[in-house]
């Protein structure tokens, strides 16, 4: 066993997740959007392993694995809205999208 | 230090540091490539916090198939469109300070009320090893959550086909 401290764990995925969290503030590109999502997930699976490992429960690392499998959906259905998107108004920022209706 | 704990702080601060590049890089290619990068660092992580079947479905999964299809959609959208893709100067303060914010919430959380160290001297999880076990509890515990994961990704299969469809 390795004598890494949870907190030290936690510390580390927290500063993933306020990278996604900028990322998704600051960005205009939505593909760069759904990236920083994606270190957020990751950030959430990291708190997930750690506390697995923590509390000797094999239910942590269940649930990452339900998390990598929607992570996957999330994906694929975000990125076809982009790709969707990109084909309506010729444009993947998201501040020159402004129209909803198709 | 141990070699594993100096192995896993430097892939923890390889993970972040490739983090930041994924939002930081102006071409939306050389983010790709560093969430490769990040995916596979966490995925070593995985590996020593004795995880080995989710740091295995990481690969698969993340660094394999979603960065994969990532790439697709940048090659699939106008690159010369994609690859400028500037930040939001005006936004830049106000959500620098909002993660900020995040940080110093959840660091004040963690020092009020702290993680106590509940098993200071966990034994291995597994006697089968870490797939068995992990296996074993998908398919008893959990396998309705497990079936209802695979409806959601037939969904969402089923949901990307019909919007990135052609209209013709």
């Amino acid at each position: 066993m390795m004598p890494v401290p949870a907190g030290h764990i936690l510390v580390i995925s927290l500063l993933l997740f306020a990278i996604g969290v900028i990322g998704v503030l600051t960005r205009r590109n939505a593909i760069i959007i759904l990236m920083s999502v994606e270190l957020m997930m990751n950030a959430a699976n990291l708190n997930f392993i750690a506390f697995s490992r923590q509390l000797n429960n094999l239910a942590g690392q269940v649930f990452s694995v339900f998390t990598i499998a929607i992570a996957a959906g999330e994906v694929a259905v975000g990125l076809a809205v982009v790709l969707a998107l990109y084909n309506n108004s010729d444009t993947v920022y998201v501040d020159e999208m402004h129209i909803m209706k198709g | 230090m141990a070699p594993s704990t100096a192995i896993f702080y430097t892939l923890s601060s390889l993970a972040l540091l490739s983090g930041v590049m994924v939002i930081w890089s102006r071409h939306v290619m050389y983010s790709a490539i560093y969430l490769v990068l990040s995916f596979l660092c966490l995925a070593g992580l995985y590996v020593l916090l004795s995880a080995e079947f989710v740091a295995a479905v990481q690969v698969l999964v993340y660094a394999g198939g979603i960065v994969i299809l990532f790439l697709f959609l940048i090659m699939l959208v106008n690159l010369k469109e994609a690859l400028s893709g500037g930040r939001l100067r005006v936004h830049a303060v106000v959500s620098g300070a909002l993660g900020a914010a995040v940080v110093a919430q959840i660091l004040y959380v963690y020092s009020r009320g702290g993680i106590r160290a509940a098993a200071a001297a966990a034994p291995a999880l597994t006697d089968g090893g870490n797939l068995q076990a992990v296996g074993k509890a998908l398919y008893t515990d959990y396998v309705l959550p497990f079936e209802i994961a695979s409806v959601l990704l037939l969904v969402a299969m089923i949901g990307a086909i019909v919007l990135a469809r052609q209209k013709a």
